[in-house]
């Protein structure tokens, strides 16, 4: 803990938190100097967002105290956060899909000309100023919904720059960019130091604090652990201090043995919502025993991609074959019955009914079936049973959450459940679509084995998701999308990192 | 959380205390009023309980309370706000009564003909509002509002046609009486079966005094059945599925469009068929003019939400309903508080009801010695 | 001919007035993300209050304030336990529809000894222009409050898209995380839009008693609360939508009007349907889906994820 002195820019001494009896923040300790990055590394749920939601004063702290810039200061909401120029990006973006880009910049804090009315010239103009200061490039009268999730980090960060923050919390920033746009926010961080800001990174990601921070704080269940420099340390280090023992960090496996091609995409052609294409001409071939991943940003056409073989929405034109059977535009029914499982990327939305019990969950695609219905009737042992067996094999956490709903369980142990029933319903093909998503570390590792155990008893696999790393560590084939089309294949081990970042950008690879 | 945390988080233990409490208030409205507010509680009490009599007709007004609740209740648990529960009973009254009229076959056709054309005229008529929320997206209680003035407006157009109108009355004509459901209804009316009942004071207090009649009992195996059908079956899985989180339930495969249809369908006909037993089992047997709806379908929906939704908790909530209602006219008699009032007292129920699911949170801050912990 | 058009629109708008205040209401709550089922019952006291208000006073306009008082007092308890108890919604709002008319009923027996409705008021709220025309422009000589309803639309059209607070009550009703990271107070906006709806729900029913009908009586608001509900979700939450979809409902009661009393031989239910049908019809041609602000009913938590 260092000395309270205006050298830093935000500094929290002794900060506990509790919700009721659990501790989320025991006497926590943070220093961030100004003019530096400074990276918050910790597992889900180690209490690094509680951590910055204290400093943001979207919570009060039981104990401790807050200085900004040598000053101590109590702050009891976001509106004193941000008078003393803390602005807060955060994981789950805070923005109305509804409005454009300027007016959820200015909410809260809008110009007016008399009588309440929002001045929207000023506003776009002294928006445009910091655009330009700092190379955010944004479009301020596109609405949110319409826009790409890195234009909407964008506009995130210029929320708080717009009210002139001085120190800069971002959560999870780059869970959704690639190498290249990783790049760009680098230089916009650079730009902001440069001017004399502070930035806190929030993250659990050890390469991008290698990349980007000066220094680094590690939390460990509300606890301080460390801080180093991050220059002299190596990502092993890290995890190691994160986790509190070793950590295997890359996935270990077998060469695939891939067998006849069982999942097949011809000249897919699939619309949006705005009816233009956004699936264009696109092509697959999944193997039996071959794990196949597609890199590539969020918003290339793998959400449309995906509800099209799950037949939530209509294929324009083109085939999806399964051991051969054409299964576009048929329904959600029949692609399960013609053995395709998919771990869904919302797990909230279409992986889990939450007021359902564990136990209710686990069928939630076989209740009709027998053992667990005859007749029309629901058998409730034979459920109860096949999700103890569930819960056993795949390390559901706590063992007896059977009765319990499912809302009640942690994200990673709930990603847990879904991905134990859909495997329970030995399919032909097992898609996943971003099954790490809001996972640590363990879990992380658990899931990567389970799918190469998978491939390893004859099935296709078909992983789908924006960690670059997670897409080239585990796949045995990787397809690069960009404009909702396969730019290029590679088998594992052929091509590097930044080959495949400026195929996903549209760019062209080596020839 | 320590034992009386867990039991003030009861759903049972919740309703009472909301019931409770909306008679305390019922109470101080009372004293501001002028009125006794002991004299008129125990008023109200007599007026249920102080006679076989008494009981009995509780039983008979709370019938058609406790299956509209069920049927609403059901359309709850698919995630469906049935608000046109009122003219879903409106019109199985209308079905019941015309097909009443129309044919006289013995009663073991002619009861089950009548029940059932007032199950599936509500079962239609609710199809419709879920038919249009899935195919078009429109809104359920939009189009049930709708609904429920064009049936009460229909009802009437029914009741006016020279076929089925009464002369020199504002109403039909009466159903046949092969359709009655009411308990031994042709035989209590001779005078064999009134010189047998006059010898016990029950029976003359319940059979010959009041509409005694089947609607309870099949109120109280609709209940069982709606509860099986919710919680022990493959389709009550998929109908609650929807309800709680269509998406999820959409991607496992089930039909949501058809569940949805499928939910009003089965809510419509539960309120059509409470309709055509009350039609059947109480006097007097026709369909008058209205000129503002009865408030059956909304009583309905009062009673589901006191129930917290759950169909036997329907049960308990109707007959407390009943009891208010029919108890209510007795104090009015001896005290002169009027009717009123009741709604009033309910109303306070309701909103309690709503306010009770904060008790044990509310409990648990103070047991920790008023230390607050978040702001 | 003429004289039938100006009629139609006399008796639409002097229908579609009390809808309006009410609408506006719905319209502002379920922005601000909080479910008020409760207008029936926040209408039927402003009516009885409004009457009494006038009668006693003598003054209509000190009748219609009174009446917009009630129906704030109204919905601060619906507030109270909706945003502060986060109790459920809907119960809240159905609880409101069963007391408001009882108390209403209550009220005006014990102050005007028993019985059910109030005394006639000898001064109602005046025409726009004054009470000399005849004839065919006759028809069009409106009461003031029609005036005011469209004012109020205008003005709430305004606030909700030209000014900051509309824009503080919009993003409070779709995104409150969102408006609480910025600083937006999430409670006392849904406090205020909810109090908002009850006062122009209790004008909405001052706007029955004292100038349409000029009593309080037991059948002045039967129903009219569902309508101005449904007028809500037609108009897609919108004042625009549901000033027209009030307009709507008005009209079509205007042409029932107008045809019941002329050469056609529909029988006067199946013509009583006619507003309540054309609306379903509309809906299925025209409107189709439409989807209430994301966080409307739903009780905001702190932190909740």
């Amino acid at each position: 803990m260092a000395n309270v002195s205006s050298e830093y820019a935000v500094q929290m001494h002794g900060i506990t938190k509790r919700f009721g009896s659990f501790y989320a923040l025991e006497n926590m300790d943070l220093d961030v100097k100004r003019g530096t990055i400074h990276s918050l590394l910790g597992e889900n749920g180690a209490g690094k967002s509680t951590l910055m939601n204290v400093l943001y004063g979207l919570y009060q702290a039981d104990e401790g105290e807050i200085f900004v810039n040598g000053k101590k200061v109590d702050i009891k909401n976001p509106n004193v956060a941000i008078a003393n120029g803390i602005g807060m990006v955060h994981q789950h973006f805070m923005l109305v899909d509804d409005f454009t880009v300027t007016q959820n910049i200015i909410l809260g804090n809008e110009t007016t000309s008399g009588l309440g009315v929002v001045d929207m010239k000023k506003a776009r103009q002294q928006i445009l100023e910091i655009v330009e200061k700092y190379g955010l490039e944004v479009d301020p009268d596109a609405r949110v919904s319409d826009i790409s999730v890195g234009m909407q980090q964008r506009v995130e960060i210029l929320k708080t720059l717009y009210r002139g923050a001085e120190l800069l919390i971002l959560d999870e920033p780059t869970a959704v960019l690639t190498p290249q746009e990783i790049e760009e926010l680098l230089t916009i961080m650079r730009n902001l130091i440069n001017d004399g800001k502070a930035i806190i990174i929030i993250t659990h990601k050890l390469k991008e604090i290698k990349a980007s921070s000066d220094t680094c704080t590690i939390i460990r269940r509300g606890k301080y652990i460390d801080t180093i420099g991050v220059e002299h340390v190596t990502e092993n280090e890290l995890a190691t201090l994160m986790v509190g023992h070793e950590v295997k960090l890359v996935v270990d496996k077998e060469p695939a043995k891939p067998g006849e091609v069982v999942f097949e995409i011809k000249n897919l052609i699939v619309k949006d919502d705005r009816k233009l294409d956004v699936v264009k001409d696109f092509n697959l071939q999944v193997r039996k025993g071959e794990i196949v991943g597609i890199a590539g940003i969020d918003g290339n056409g793998q959400k449309e991609l995906m509800e099209a073989i799950n037949c939530l929405r209509p294929a324009a034109g083109g085939e999806i074959l399964v051991n051969g059977k054409p299964i576009a535009n048929t329904t959600p029914r029949k692609v399960i019955d013609n053995g395709v499982s998919t771990i869904p990327e919302d797990r909230h939305k279409r992986g889990l009914v939450l007021d359902y019990t564990v136990n209710e969950n686990a069928v939630l695609e076989r209740y009709r079936e027998a053992p667990f219905s005859k007749n029309g009737i629901l058998n409730r042992k034979e459920i109860e049973n096949f999700t103890k067996e569930l819960i056993e094999e795949f390390d559901v956490r706590p063992d007896d959450c059977g009765p319990k709903r499912a809302a009640g369980l942690s994200g990673g142990n709930q990603q847990k459940v879904i991905i134990g029933r859909e495997i329970a319903m030995d399919p032909d093909v097992l898609i996943a679509v971003q099954p790490t998503r809001g996972l640590d570390v363990g879990a992380i590792e658990t899931v990567h084995k389970t799918l190469i155990r998978e491939r390893d008893k004859g099935k296709a696999v078909l992983l789908i998701s924006f960690e670059l790393d997670e897409v080239m560590d585990v796949s045995d084939t990787i397809a690069v999308i960009y404009d909702g089309h396969i730019q290029d294949v590679f088998k594992q081990g052929t091509v590097d990192e930044s080959t495949i970042g400026l195929l996903m950008a549209g760019g062209k690879g080596n020839e | 959380m320590n034992k009386a945390e867990y039991i003030l988080r009861k759903p049972f233990v919740k309703t009472l205390i909301a019931i409770v409490l909306g008679f305390l208030v019922a109470g101080i409205i009372l004293v501001i009023a002028g009125y006794p507010p002991i004299e008129s509680l125990k008023a109200l009490f007599d007026g249920v309980f102080s006679s076989s009599k008494h009981l009995s007709n509780v039983i008979i007004k709370s019938t058609p309370l406790i299956m509209i609740g069920i049927g609403v209740a059901f359309a709850f648990k698919t995630g469906l706000f049935n608000i046109g529960a009122e003219g879903q009973f409106i019109i199985g009254c209308a079905a019941a009564v015309v097909v009443g009229i129309e044919c006289d076959f013995h009663p073991v056709i002619q009861i089950p003909l009548v029940l059932l054309a007032g199950a599936v005229a509500g079962g239609l008529y609710g199809g419709f509002i879920g038919l249009l929320k899935a195919r078009f997206g429109i809104h359920e209680v939009l189009t049930s509002i709708m609904m429920n003035w064009i049936a009460l407006y229909f009802s009437n157009w029914v009741c006016n046609l020279d076929r089925y109108h009464k002369p020199d009355t504002l109403g039909t004509y009466t159903v046949n009486k092969s359709g009655y459901t009411k308990v031994l209804s042709e035989w209590k009316m001779t005078s064999e079966g009134k010189e047998t009942l006059l010898e016990s004071e029950f029976l003359t207090n319940t059979l010959l005094k009041t509409d005694v009649n089947i609607g309870i009992i099949v109120a109280i195996i609709l209940a069982a059945i709606v509860s099986f059908l919710l919680f022990r079956t493959a389709k009550g899985y998929e109908l609650r599925a929807v309800g709680f989180n269509k998406f999820a339930a959409e991607f496992a495969g089930i039909n949501v469009n058809k569940n949805i249809l499928h939910s009003m369908l089965i809510s419509g006909a539960i309120c059509g068929l409470a309709a055509a037993l009350y039609i059947t089992g109480n006097s007097p047997h026709s369909i008058a003019t209205l000129s503002a709806f009865e408030n059956y379908g909304f009583n309905g929906l009062s009673v589901c939400l006191i129930a917290a939704s759950s169909p036997i908790g329907c049960i308990f909530a109707g007959l407390l309903f009943g009891g208010l209602i029919y108890g209510g006219q007795s104090m009015q008699y001896a005290v002169g508080a009027p009717s009123e009032l009741i709604n009033i007292v309910i109303g306070i129920i309701v909103f309690f009801v709503a306010l009770t699911h904060v008790i044990p949170i509310l409990f648990a801050k103070f047991s920790k010695g008023g230390k607050k912990h978040d702001k | 001919m003429i004289s039938n058009i100006t009629l139609f629109i006399g008796i639409m708008l002097m229908y579609s007035t009390p809808l309006v205040f009410a609408a506006l209401g719905g319209v502002i709550t379920e922005r601000a993300g909080v479910t008020n089922l409760g207008i029936e019952g926040m209408m039927s006291l402003g009516a009885f209050v409004g009457a009494a208000a006038a009668y006693s006073t003598g003054n209509p306009w000190i009748g219609f304030a009174a009446a917009g008082l009630v129906g704030g007092v109204v919905a601060f308890f619906h507030a109270f336990a909706s945003i502060t108890c986060r109790a459920d919604q809907t119960i809240s709002g159905i609880a409101i529809n069963m007391i408001g008319p009882g108390l209403a009923l209550f009220l005006c027996r014990l102050m005007y000894d028993g019985a059910t409705m109030t005394h006639p008021i000898t001064n109602k709220i005046p025409k726009i222009f004054g009470s000399t025309l005849k004839g065919a422009l006759g028809n069009l000589n409106v009461d003031v409050t029609v005036v005011i309803a469209l004012i109020f639309a205008i003005l709430i059209w305004f606030l909700l898209y030209k000014t900051k607070w509309g824009l503080h009550i919009r993003a409070v009703g779709e995104h409150p995380a969102a408006a609480d990271t910025m600083g937006i107070n999430v409670f006392r906006t849904r406090y205020v839009c909810t109090v908002a709806s009850g006062v122009l729900a209790g004008f909405g029913g001052g706007a029955m008693t004292l100038a349409i009908i000029s009593q309080f009586n037991p059948t002045a608001i039967s129903g009219q609360g569902f309508i101005a509900l449904a007028a809500v979700i037609f108009g897609k939450w919108t004042p625009h939508g549901a000033y027209g979809a009030c307009l709507l409902f008005g009209g079509a009661q205007a042409l029932t009007v107008i045809l019941g009393g002329g050469a056609f031989a529909i029988p006067s239910e199946i013509l009583a349907m006619l507003p309540y049908v054309l609306t379903i019809v509309i809906l299925i041609l025209f409107v189709g889906r439409s989807a209430a602000p994301k966080a409307s009913g739903v009780p905001y938590e702190k932190g909740a994820r």
